[in-house]
């Protein structure tokens, strides 16, 4: 079958000075990655003649070792609730915050420029970290992690938020203030409608993104099941250390899948 | 004027009508079990302690120690190797990956799945948690962040690129095809030109994410400057770790800012 | 009444909306605003709820000077005047009755309105302001899943609710056919006449404006350049308003199948 209207334009390159670009920046890449290569000392070999050799390590940890199930489940079940209370705060403060950051509602740069200039910042600052200095402040716990995902959770969301509000309709939001509305009128009535589906949304993708992370706070003494997991693996009892691994990987498989469920019907 | 009442709203089915009872039941349980079985030990956490360390940590790290400057910028520069080794590894390596689990160029349906499995099989795993287990396998060196980074890459990149490369334009592909061109043809004619930009900028996307995941390896000695920071809390000395964070943030920022112009550029 | 005295507007970045405006509207009266893309006539109208606030000049309502209303005043002024969109402007999401009954929010407490607890008598207003449009067995429904004609006649219905004294409508019409668009202006036209409400229209079709108006006020480039009752008007005065011969497109046609 031959047809003349869809001949293949050969998009390959062209002309002798994007040839060259393309190669340089190529050599460039290659290069660059070698010398780091070299830096970061990565060998892929080592992988299987490194300290304990990857290969020794994987056949460790079979058969997992079930019993110790009964000690993670409660870990993880902590684990969880970090994640719902500090998605659930970080929700409830992203409100005010991602409203001020609209400049479709505030055009004042002097109200919204600062408040997203917090949040950027925010939300460059790795969790953990945040985490290591909660627990610095307040010893370790539950409640450093908690601190840490609010702190973190809420720079994303209030992101999601705020940017999800500059796209609303604002035909309605005229109505309302020609109608006599006040502020909080206007955003119960105009702006909340518009936006309630996708905040939720965003509310449960961030609960997804939360419990990938309290999964890790226990490393530093943040709580939840990082500090089983830490234990068991400096002390290479890996049937223990196996039996984590599927648990965190079913749970969050399980989340996920509840989640993402749950956000198909909203939109 | 007659009593008023307002005409009877649609008949709704059982479920609809109980669907929001359920939902708040739901939510109610879930925030009644949290709520009752966290453990945040209140004593601890508004205690002299916590007052004495708020004094002391807070303005520390706000008065960064810049003496450290060089180490910091020492280690972040490590820190951005493993992320480039790391990023680059996975955006190679993911593009078989995104092939095999692209419906529209690999017809065998099982291992159509089965590539899409293991992608989403990495994704549950939080970087930190891989990173712990090949420090476990190849030692305390950048090298085990490096990897971690990479499989934890793969299967983000692995998913973007099979829904890149099924989103291409098939009738170029069949032209080819009826044009005589052989599958090496159709794949450098065909293929690539179409994707080779969203592939990039996936890529490039990805090494913002690891730049981030990349601070905080070294807190479980996978490398870079997450060793600094798990040296510097442990000895308290909070203005280094002020110090630490002023140097995440800012390159965090810069890396975003130059790679969403970057990206730009691309698409 | 309301009064235009020497009313200018500037928009900050230097565009001339309005200039030297002078005229009066009495009440009840059914004014139509006609003049080409650009002349003003939605800054005009948006000057009377100071949706946009002239810069020069004084805008009386009722004998009080709105350019000094603030807030307080602004919103109770506001409730008090109906407006009608060319995009009808409800919250589409929201059901027909949750937009109708927002015509209430100027008169109800914050906190009343946000968990929606309307007096029995509002509710009942709400109603009748439905039932006057026709379209009250839409009550609980989505609003984007009516067609434009119905959207319009819920954002009347919207109006009513307020119990406005004065409606405006920005070209209430312009994104509807033509039969629809008579509909529509039928019920303003009825409403102006059985609650005695000043009613303002900002139109670009001049046999609307030839049916529906009893006054037509003519601008070009921000000044008013015509004000006479409809009976003086002819296509004559339409080719002064416009500068140019009329055309085929200013006209809507369809007045009798409508
Ligand atoms: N917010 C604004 N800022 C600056 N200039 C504006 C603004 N709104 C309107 N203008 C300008 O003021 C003039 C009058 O605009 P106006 O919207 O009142 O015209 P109009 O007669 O309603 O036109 P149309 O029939 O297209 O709606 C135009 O030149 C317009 O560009
Ligand atoms: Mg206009």
């Amino acid at each position: 079958m031959m047809r003349k209207t869809s001949q293949p334009t050969l998009q390959g390159i062209t002309s002798n000075q994007t040839k060259i670009r393309i190669t340089s920046i190529f050599v460039i890449v290659v290069g660059f990655y070698l010398f780091t290569s070299i830096k970061t000392e990565s060998s892929l070999l080592d992988l299987w003649n490194g300290k304990n050799g990857f290969i020794n390590i994987a056949q460790n940890l079979f058969p997992p070792n079930w019993n110790y199930a009964s000690t993670v489940l409660p870990q993880l079940i902590e684990t969880l609730h970090m994640a719902i209370i500090a998605t659930t705060i970080a929700a409830i403060i992203s409100i005010p915050i991602s409203l001020l950051s609209a400049a479709n509602l505030f055009p004042n740069a002097f109200i919204h420029q600062p408040v997203r200039f917090i949040m950027n910042v925010l939300r460059t600052i790795p969790d953990i970290l945040l985490a290591l200095i909660f627990v610095g402040i307040f010893g370790v716990g539950v409640f450093p992690g908690i601190m840490a995902l609010i702190i973190f959770s809420l720079g994303l969301l209030a992101k999601l938020v705020y940017e999800t509000i500059e796209s609303i309709d604002m035909n309605p939001i005229e109505a309302i203030r020609a109608s006599g509305g006040n502020t909080l009128q206007v955003i119960g009535y105009a702006v909340l409608p518009q936006v309630l589906p996708q905040f939720v949304s965003f509310g449960l993708y961030v609960f997804e993104v939360n419990v990938r992370a309290s999964l890790v706070l226990g490393f530093v003494g943040a709580g939840g099941i990082g500090l089983l997991l830490n234990q068991q693996v400096s002390w290479a009892n890996y049937p223990n250390v196996m039996t984590i691994i599927i648990i965190i990987f079913v749970s969050v498989v399980i989340i996920d899948y509840i989640s993402n469920k749950l956000r198909e019907r909203l939109i | 004027m007659t009593e008023f009442t307002l005409p009877p709203k649609p008949k709704k089915t059982a479920w609809q009508k109980m669907r929001p009872y359920l939902i708040g039941i739901i939510l109610l349980a879930i925030y009644i079990w949290t709520f009752s079985s966290i453990e945040i030990r209140w004593s601890r956490v508004f205690s002299q302690h916590t007052v004495e360390s708020l004094t002391r940590v807070i303005p520390q790290l706000f008065s960064p120690d810049w003496s450290a400057f060089g180490k910091v910028m020492g280690l972040m520069w490590e820190t951005l190797l493993m992320a480039y080794t790391g990023t680059l590894m996975a955006a190679i390596l993911a593009v078989p990956f995104g092939f095999f689990a692209a419906s529209n160029m690999v017809k065998n349906k099982f291992l159509n799945t089965a590539s899409k499995w293991a992608l989403n099989a990495i994704r549950a795993f939080p970087e930190l948690v891989l990173a712990l287990m090949f420090v476990a396998a190849v030692g305390p060196r950048p090298f085990a962040g490096v990897i971690a980074i990479a499989i934890g890459s793969i299967g983000m990149l692995g998913k973007l690129y099979s829904e890149v490369i099924e989103s291409i334009d098939m009738n170029v592909v069949e032209a080819l095809e009826a044009n005589g061109a052989n599958k090496l043809q159709v794949l450098f004619y065909g293929i690539i030109p179409q994707i080779i930009p969203e592939f990039l900028s996936y890529a490039i996307y990805r090494f913002e994410i690891d730049v981030r995941a990349s601070t905080i390896l070294g807190i479980i000695g996978a490398g870079g400057i997450g060793t600094l920071i798990t040296i510097a809390t442990t000895n308290r000395n909070w203005s280094e770790v002020g110090l630490i964070l002023v140097v995440i943030i800012a390159v965090v920022t810069l890396i975003d800012i130059v790679s969403a112009q970057i990206r730009k550029r691309l698409v | 009444m309301i009064e235009f005295k020497d009313i200018s507007l500037v928009y900050p970045n230097g565009t001339q909306g309005l200039k030297n405006v002078n005229i009066q509207i009495n009440p009840g009266e059914f004014v139509v605003v006609v003049g080409l893309s650009g002349a003003g006539k939605s800054t005009l109208i948006r000057s009377i709820n100071r949706l946009v606030t002239p810069t020069h000049g004084e805008l009386l309502i009722d004998q009080e000077n709105i350019l000094n209303y603030r807030a307080r005043d602004l919103r109770k002024l506001r409730t008090k005047v109906g407006m009608i969109f060319q995009n009808y402007n409800l919250v589409k999401r929201s059901s027909v009755m949750k937009n109708v009954i927002s015509g209430r929010l100027g008169y109800t407490g914050t906190l009343r309105s946000l968990f929606n607890l309307y007096p029995k008598e509002d509710m009942a207003l709400a109603y009748r302001s439905l039932e006057r449009v026709n379209i009250s067995e839409k009550l609980y429904q989505r609003s984007d899943q009516l067609s434009g004609g119905q959207q319009q006649r819920v954002a009347i219905a919207r109006v009513l609710t307020q119990q406005p004294n004065i409606i405006l409508a920005d070209e209430p019409v312009a994104s509807l056919d033509p039969p629809t668009s008579h509909q529509v202006m039928t019920y303003l036209r009825k409403v102006n006449k059985e609650d005695h409400i000043t009613t303002i229209v900002n139109l670009h079709f001049i046999d609307m404006a030839m049916e529906y108006a009893d006054r037509i006020i003519g601008m070009r480039a921000g000044e008013v350049v015509y004000d006479g009752p409809v009976s003086e008007v002819c296509e004559a005065t339409f080719e002064e308003i416009y500068g140019r011969k009329i055309r085929d497109e200013d006209r809507v046609g369809g007045s009798d199948d409508a």
